[in-house]
């Protein structure tokens, strides 16, 4: 595997347990990519990105708009070619190759459908470009229809159906040619939440039953969690940190990554001493707790002294205020939501700590706003920050 | 029209802002559409008179189109209008349609704007000023060449076409989803397949109607044809032109009448032609 200094977090645990990685193993490895939009103002789209896709996983590029997840996409699919760095698909470089020679298909934002096709001939039009035999052509967009449930509306003019069916026929038509790698560009924005939700649990199926490498990009942290098999954070150019949705989730990097996925609760702490997975840190309250280190780990040199540790609000339970609670907080807001409730505490500091928590049935509130109460963390719920 | 000021508040509260409601603006509207229309109307009227006059009706008849029908220089001249419409329209809509493509399907480049300009200079130079221009260099060229045939015509008007052709392509390349070509090119299409299989689909009705506004143009223009033209070459245009010089019948109404009515059939195609793509 190639070493990069940003995106190593996260491929060690798998690939351990899984098999060892070899190049076959890899769809895209892009190296060193970076990609600049010349004009009046350059504007540097990707700075120096390295990154590997494996073979028949779900992919995710996640971040928020202009941090280059698209653009990253589009040179995957050839639409622009990087300023400097290579990408290779199965060890070939494509960096340069035009996207009617990649055998890479995007399903896009907008859908792209030809207005003037049928839903059939739009299925059918990349196996027609290929020079595929009618006869292969016809089945597989028999096939196709019946992988997106979309059969009878076979003949329709793709103005004549709905948007949920538009993008069944979008993602019909770049699986048809059986790409080695599907890109996906945040193909279910348009959709309605129900809709949305229902399209997820449908493009999973799909990846499993094809077996092809999918690629998504979304700026919805819920989505890549939910469908990726590892999901890619990032920003500004850079790819922050790569890793299953668990890990993302639970032991994030960086302040930016724990932040952009999920509510997270912010706080300096003193390091006492560090060891190879695990440090203990000293909180404001003067407790020491164990915390968890985040992969590549940090150096003393950086920390001066001084951590960042993220807590999730549901990591943390409020009770009764204490001399050995591992932090205390005078309750300010209580907020229902229904499935859980948040309490909002004020640290001595003046910092807020959100903690949340499960709502039983006929649960009676108890807690009142402006008593002191203490905050419980749970083992391993600490994690430290790189930066 | 009248009716509209009529209309309850209520049912007008969809829209804020409403420029009827300003004093006077559907009276100034209708005034527009008077002056615009008026003119026509004795000349269509007239074209149908039984006598002579331009002045006095006195009855209804066809006479004027039957004579117009019968006369050899008429039908002569209108058969040189079809031939020179149809020739530069074309010529000026293949022009044009290359021309929107380097606009508008290409990294922007600079002097784009300038092209731009230069494309639609025929729209801005007076058509006067042309036309001189036209008309001493063709007459160095007939002197040197001694040609004396049509494509001095087919060449100024083509020349003058092509903004028309080009306009109404431009936008409808400009309304395109981008996205389309670019999925093409994902599902394998070389640039050129890209272009055969989706651009030019899609680009038809604007071809068509950048065409058919191009024919109407070339149709109509008379002072670039009176000062290229060589003898014998009269369009229609021209050729009325010069009846008016002697004495008006309704023969000239009758003309007239008919090229009206082809003009509004093309520009009404136009329309729908251009409101489909929207």
């Amino acid at each position: 595997m190639v070493s990069s200094v940003k995106s190593s977090a996260g491929a060690g645990k798998s690939k351990t347990t899984k098999t060892k990685s070899s190049p076959q193993e890899i769809a895209i490895d892009a190296l060193h990519v970076t990609k600049i939009y010349r004009g009046d103002t350059d504007v540097l789209a990707l700075d120096d990105v390295s990154v590997q896709i494996r073979k028949n996983e779900f992919f995710t590029l996640l971040g928020p708009s202009g941090c280059g997840k698209t653009t990253l996409l589009r040179l995957i699919a050839g639409f622009e070619h990087p300023t400097a760095g290579m990408i290779t698909l199965e060890g070939e470089d494509i960096s340069l190759l035009p996207p009617y020679q990649r055998p890479v298909n995007t399903v896009f934002q907008s859908y792209a459908l030809f207005p003037h096709m049928s839903v059939a001939e739009n299925i059918g039009f990349g196996l027609e470009m290929l020079g595929k035999p009618k006869s292969e052509i016809d089945r597989t967009v028999d096939n196709m229809l019946e992988l997106v449930k979309m059969t009878e509306l076979k003949n329709r003019q793709t103005s004549q159906i709905s948007g949920g069916q538009q993008q069944r026929v979008a993602l019909a038509r770049a699986l048809a040619p059986r790409p080695k790698v599907l890109l996906l560009d945040e193909p279910l924005s348009a959709l309605d939440l129900k809709l949305r939700k229902q399209m997820q649990i449908e493009l999973k199926r799909l990846q499993h039953e094809t077996g092809i490498t999918f690629v998504f990009v979304t700026h919805d942290q819920e989505e890549a969690l939910t469908m990726s098999d590892r999901v890619a954070v990032m920003s500004e150019g850079n790819i922050l940190q790569v890793g299953p949705p668990r890990e993302i989730y639970d032991h994030p990097a960086e302040r930016f990554v724990a932040n952009f996925i999920g509510d997270t609760n912010f706080i300096t702490a003193g390091l006492v001493s560090i060891g190879k997975s695990s440090a203990k840190v000293k909180l404001p309250s003067g407790k020491t707790v164990a915390a968890a280190l985040p992969q590549g780990g940090i150096s003393k040199s950086d920390a001066k002294g001084k951590v960042t540790v993220v807590i999730r609000p549901e990591h943390a339970r409020i009770g009764k205020a204490a001399s050995n609670s591992t932090l205390s907080g005078t309750l300010q807001n209580i907020v229902y939501i229904g499935t859980d409730t948040h309490y909002h505490l004020e640290l001595p500091k003046g910092d807020i700590f959100i903690i949340r928590s499960q709502n039983q049935r006929d649960f009676e509130e108890s807690h009142r706003v402006g008593k002191k109460y203490g905050i419980e963390i749970g083992p391993g719920a600490v994690q430290v920050l790189r930066d | 029209m009248a009716d509209a000021s009529m209309v309850s508040p209520a049912k007008k509260t969809g829209r804020a802002f409403s420029i009827r409601k300003q004093t006077g603006f559907t009276t100034m509207a209708i005034v527009c559409f008077f002056l615009l229309y008026a003119p026509l109307l004795p000349l269509v009227f007239y074209s149908f008179n039984a006598g002579t006059s331009l002045a006095f009706f006195e009855g209804f008849s066809f006479r004027w189109y039957v004579a117009a029908w019968n006369n050899d220089l008429v039908i002569d001249a209108t058969i040189r209008s079809v031939y020179l419409a149809a020739a530069a329209s074309s010529i000026a809509t293949v022009l044009a349609t290359m021309a929107a493509l380097g606009t508008t399907r290409t990294k922007p480049y600079k002097g784009l704007t300038a092209i731009y300009v230069m494309i639609n200079q025929p729209l801005m130079v007076p058509e006067i000023v042309t036309a001189v221009a036209l008309l001493i260099l063709f007459a160095s060229i007939k002197a040197a060449t001694n040609y004396h045939g049509m494509a001095y015509l087919i060449i100024a008007h083509t020349a003058f076409c092509i903004p028309f052709a080009y306009l109404p392509i431009r936008a409808r390349l400009e309304g395109m989803d981008l996205s389309l070509e670019t999925a093409a090119a994902d599902l394998y299409a070389t640039p050129w397949l890209t272009f055969r299989r989706v651009t030019f689909p899609l680009l038809w009705p604007g071809i068509l109607a950048g065409m058919m506004l191009a024919f109407v143009i070339s149709l109509d223009d008379v002072v670039i044809t009176e000062l290229v033209k060589s003898s014998g070459q009269d369009t229609l245009p021209t050729y009325m032109l010069g009846q008016l010089r002697r004495a008006i019948t309704p023969e000239v109404n009758a003309i007239s009448s008919v090229l009206l009515a082809v003009s509004v059939i093309m520009v009404t195609i136009f329309f729908f032609l251009n409101r489909k793509s929207s």
